[in-house]
């Protein structure tokens, strides 16, 4: 039962061939076995779940369906705000933080009558691509529980993987809801940026921050996207454009549809089981009407770099708020105020964070804005251009998502440069807002989970989805872990 | 070296971030390698070109001057690490 | 301007004033803007920086920035950018203010005024916009309290910051400067211009360099005057301060000194106060602030006739001095009561501002109608009623609320005025002081004043004492 995709669990539901408390016990049950092996949740919330599964049985019982994910158990990556729900940001600082409020996210996702199973594990503060710094201890790739399973939306691929859930909801803002997809062998998606409301999504880097599905199918992914995503008048960067009919866009085919190249993602001494995935992802389309276009995107190799400040300095300012005076951990002891925020800012964020923050808040500095955050900006400009003119010759662009398959644990985790290479090919959309989606198209010698990525224009995350339909249909890959549980 | 220990520490207190000189070392040679990288920009001419300051093309949307009150003071107030009543209490500004 | 050993000194002053936005709600949410709540009772998530809150731009701030721009001749610009202000503070929630700093809203301006007979223009350098902080009140009244209480009420309240060019040259340009500009913003109706509530607080900038020298001194920046008389006091100590300070071959030192009122002088903040780097980025979750050229002409429409203006046309349509005409422009509605009073009776109009000046403050209070000044201005003219009745009268106008010729007419204070009707009353008096007529008659003019007190006494006060005068003099010769 777990390894149904979403669409079937919800149908079975809305026939009455299960009830949701059967699916949901059925998911805990689940969770109690193999989330002590993989760490992809936080907070489960067993009582609350199976209330809520009773409440939508009971709707059903008076024909009255919420909506396309009635009954269904999700789970949101924790650090969309729950109200009366801790709410960690897998950080020591947000340990037991309560929110006042829900997130828009969190309020769609009830309104469709999902049932919330519990807030899954993340690199702290979203800063990461292994989910490797959450002060809850690391989440596990559960194709091979000595690797990473990607950043920062680590928990929620890993239990998507797992199927401890039927889909999740996570952020992307270098990456980390498309690299984790791919690491962990299921479909992750990055939506137009202004598509999905960040209200009630901690920020990061609100330039770059994105919430997006992560789930086992493509269809399945479309019918979260469509449900989280819309305009919100409490997002002052949320687009008022309509959501169209994602499910149908995945049926569409890729008759005509020309696919970009980009020379730049396709390296002479890159990970050759990489490579060959995607080739066959790009053979997938071809055999079913699609036309491979060689691009060009020069500007590429500049993009982590720009990155690499944007997203610091947005964050510098984000964070600024966890001094221990409203909410949140609060040193003890200090004798004075700057004392107090220091040790606590200190104390409560974790070395990857302190890191970013710093490089952010060096990059504002006096005598530095031009230099760095000045000039980062400017190559932004240059990368949406690239964009742009691709997009004249293109419709989709098709990429690697990760250069390699999963890593080590521990392997990178001192190497921050290291690390961030992970997000090279990722990092590019966030800068330049448009969509991305990740679906599995191989697996490495090793067994590990390999994906392709699609870029669209902006606003047109049907064509992704219409050619990661293709891709998914055409390379059939378990959408779960063999992990024993 | 691209960045000193004096700028370290000082950026550390503008981001209000404690560090002991033994961090405050380990913080330079990271930050050093990270920003040595990244002046990899500074290769790019980018004298005639307008800075992306805002991801969304639009000017930004208005609200009505209307009040909805949030009513749930008590939620605001629930997790302040320190309170007297209704107030966040925090140390006093030493002068050091 | 100062004349010290043979030394002249120029002062160089700009006023920087943080107006309080009169909207309903805040800048970026809905909580209400108003003063004196219990602590923390007007918030939300959004002005207490809760983790993942958004703001979200209230379009009236904006409006009545542009109307104020529109007000001091500023050019409104079609693009804003809003900006963050990075600094840690407990009463800063999100650690940064929202303000606004390469691209503010409006720029280029001026307010002339008036000093001493002379008019002078002072230039307006920028119109921004941004929220407020809250209130950290330092408990314990004792010394060694260890803590401070913060009061997030007041966040995001929105406030216009208004720059002037460094145009002003004297404290009592500063003061006329400030008057003129908390006057304009009353007008418009976007700030109730009340410094001593902090609605309207202003901070000096201040140097002093000799006269004829084109570089400016080392400006001292001075905070901690909340009304426009500690604002001029200020200004003239540390004007003073500086002088004496660089006659006596010192330096001044670039600083932010607070004006302490109670000991009439300045005190230097250095040493409590680090350098700060605000680390300005332009805000990523708002957009930029669009300000088209019909939304600005559309604005144009609902600004009224602006107190310079009107100063200018009562004077010459009314011919009243320009300092009644500067008192009475002060509140646009009173002046507009002063108006309506002397188109009620077309009377002389100098009589009637002194009366609306004199009751200034019942106008305030919307307890007296412009008819009942009208009325009574006439009455006097007429003679019907005396100086002193006619403001019995207005006073129990204010407090029944009854038309003042009822009032008149019930407790009967007509005077009498008609010299036939007095001649009687006269007559009766002149032959009951037959001693002090023969004296009159001897020569003893001061006896006048007996009689007037005979007449007024035999008519109960009643008697117009100029015409009871008159009639005496007529009778006894």
């Amino acid at each position: 039962m777990h390894e149904w995709t979403l669409l079937d669990a919800a149908k079975a539901v809305r026939d009455k061939e299960i009830s949701s408390r059967e699916l949901t016990r059925a998911l805990l049950s689940r969770i109690e076995r193999i989330n002590p092996k993989i760490n992809a949740y936080i907070t489960v919330l067993p009582e609350a779940a199976m209330r809520e599964a009773a409440a939508r049985d009971e709707e059903i019982a008076r024909r009255r369906v919420r909506g396309p994910l009635h009954g269904v158990p999700v789970a949101l990556k924790d650090i969309f705000c729950t109200k009366g729900i801790r709410t960690t940001c897998a950080s020591r600082i947000l340990k037991d933080f309560d929110p006042p409020y829900d997130a828009t996210v969190t309020g769609k996702i009830r309104a469709a009558g999902a049932v919330l199973l519990g807030k899954q594990n993340m690199d702290e503060f979203a800063m990461g691509s292994s989910t490797e710094t959450s002060c809850f201890g690391p989440v596990l790739n559960p194709w091979a529980t000595d690797r990473i399973p990607g950043g920062s939306s680590g928990g929620t691929a890993a239990a998507v993987a797992t199927g401890t859930c039927f889909a999740g909801v996570g952020t992307d803002t270098g990456g980390s809801i498309r690299q984790p997809a791919s690491l962990c062998g299921v479909v992750g998606m990055k939506p137009t940026y202004g598509r999905v409301s960040r209200y009630g999504m901690v920020a990061f880097a609100s330039s770059l921050d994105q919430g997006g599905p992560i789930a086992r199918t493509v269809p399945d992914a479309a019918v979260v996207l469509a449900t989280i995503a819309g305009y919100d008048r409490r997002d002052s960067t949320s687009v008022d454009i309509p959501v169209p009919d994602y499910l149908a866009a995945t049926g569409r085919g890729v008759k005509g549809m020309r696919v970009g190249l980009p020379r730049e993602y396709f390296t002479e001494g890159q990970d050759a089981s990489v490579k060959a995935a995607v080739t066959k992802a790009l053979t997938s389309l071809i055999s079913l009407g699609a036309e491979g276009v060689e691009i060009s995107l020069p500007h590429t190799g500049y993009a982590l770099s720009a990155y690499y400040i944007i997203a610091p300095a947005e964050a510098s300012s984000n964070l600024a708020r966890y001094d221990g005076v409203r909410y949140g951990y609060r040193a003890d002891g200090a004798k004075g105020l700057i004392e107090m925020m220091s040790r606590t800012r200190a104390e409560g964020f974790g070395e990857e964070v302190k890191r970013r923050v710093m490089i952010g808040t060096y990059a504002l500095s006096a005598g530095y804005y031009d230099a760095y955050y000045g000039k980062a900006q400017k190559v932004r400009t240059l990368l949406r251009q690239d964009f742009n003119e691709a997009f004249a010759r293109v419709d989709v662009i098709l990429t690697p998502t990760a250069p390699t398959p999963a890593f080590r644990l521990g392997e990178k985790v001192d190497d921050p440069l290291n690390m961030y290479l992970s997000d090279i090919y990722t990092i590019p959309a966030n800068l330049a807002g448009i969509p991305g989606i990740s679906v599995p198209c191989g697996l490495s010698p090793d067994g590990l989970p390999i994906g392709a990525q699609l870029l669209g224009k902006h606003f047109d995350e049907e064509s992704l989805l219409a050619a990661a339909s293709v891709i998914e249909r055409e390379i059939p890959l378990p959408r779960v872990a063999p992990l024993e549980g | 070296m691209v960045i000193t220990r004096e700028e370290v520490l000082h950026v550390a207190r503008l981001a209000r971030l404690s560090m002991s000189p033994a961090e405050a070392d380990k913080m330079r040679e990271q930050l050093g390698n990270i920003l040595a990288y990244i002046r990899q920009l500074d290769r790019l001419d980018t004298a005639d070109v307008v800075p992306t300051s805002h991801a969304v093309e639009m000017g930004t949307p208005f609200r009505d001057d209307s009040v909805h009150p949030f009513e749930e003071k008590e939620e605001i107030l629930k997790n302040a690490p320190d309170r007297e009543g209704d107030f966040f209490r925090v140390p006093r500004i030493i002068e050091d | 301007m100062r004349d010290n050993q043979g030394m002249e000194f120029e002062a160089v002053i700009g006023l920087e004033v943080h107006a309080q936005l009169a909207t309903e709600s805040k800048i970026f949410c809905a909580c209400p803007a108003a003063f004196g709540a219990p602590p923390n009772e007007n918030t939300c998530p959004v002005c207490t920086g809760m983790p993942g809150v958004l703001p979200v731009l209230n379009r009236r701030v904006v409006e009545f920035a542009v109307r104020t721009a529109l007000g001091t001749s500023c050019k409104v610009r079609e693009k804003s950018v809003l900006a963050r202000k990075n600094y840690f503070y407990p009463d800063l929630p999100k650690a940064y203010q929202i303000s606004q700093y390469e691209m503010p809203l409006a720029v280029s301006g001026h307010i002339d005024i008036e000093v001493e007979g002379e008019t002078r223009r002072i230039g307006i350098t920028r119109i921004h916009l941004e929220e407020d902080a809250g209130k950290l009140v330092h408990a314990g009244a004792f010394a060694g309290a260890q803590t401070s209480l913060a009061d997030l009420n007041r966040c995001s309240v929105p406030l216009m910051e208004i720059v002037s060019e460094p145009d002003i040259r004297t404290p009592e340009e500063g003061g006329a400067y400030l008057r003129r500009l908390r006057d304009i913003l009353v007008y418009l109706e976007v700030c109730d211009g009340n410094m001593e509530e902090g609605s309207f607080r202003c901070d000096a900038n201040v140097s002093v360099r000799p006269k004829g020298q084109e570089e400016f001194g080392i400006r001292a920046e001075l905070k901690n005057m909340n009304s426009f008389r500690n604002v001029e006091k200020a200004l003239e100590y540390e004007i003073r301060r500086q002088i004496e300070v660089t006659l006596d071959g010192g330096t001044i030192v670039q600083e932010t000194r607070l004006w302490d009122a109670d000991a009439g002088v300045t005190v230097s903040m250095r040493g409590k106060e680090e350098a700060h780097d605000y680390r300005y980025f332009p805000d990523p979750d708002l957009l930029p602030i669009h300000v088209d050229q019909a939304w600005v002409e559309e604005l144009g429409k609902t600004i009224p006739e602006l107190p310079g203006e009107k100063v200018a046309r009562l004077v010459s349509r009314y011919g009243i001095p320009r300092y009644d005409a500067e008192l009475l422009s002060s509140s646009r509605r009173l002046a507009d009561f002063f108006e309506a009073s002397v188109a009620a009776f077309g009377g002389n109009p100098k009589v009637t501002a002194n009366e609306c000046i004199q009751w200034k403050d019942a106008v305030a209070a919307g307890k007296l109608s412009p008819e009942t000044i009208a009325h009574v201005v006439e009455d006097r003219e007429t003679g019907k009623v005396s100086a002193t009745a006619s403001r019995k009268l207005v006073e129990l106008a204010i407090e029944t609320g009854k038309p003042v010729r009822q009032l008149r007419d019930e407790k009967g204070l007509t005077q009498v005025s008609d010299a036939g009707e007095l001649e009687a009353i006269v007559d009766k008096v002149i032959a009951a002081n037959a001693k002090e007529v023969a004296s009159y008659r001897g020569g003893k003019a001061g006896l006048l004043s007996f009689f007037v007190g005979q007449v007024m006494k035999e008519t109960r006060g009643k008697a117009n004492p100029r015409v009871v005068q008159e009639v005496l003099k007529a009778k006894l010769g």
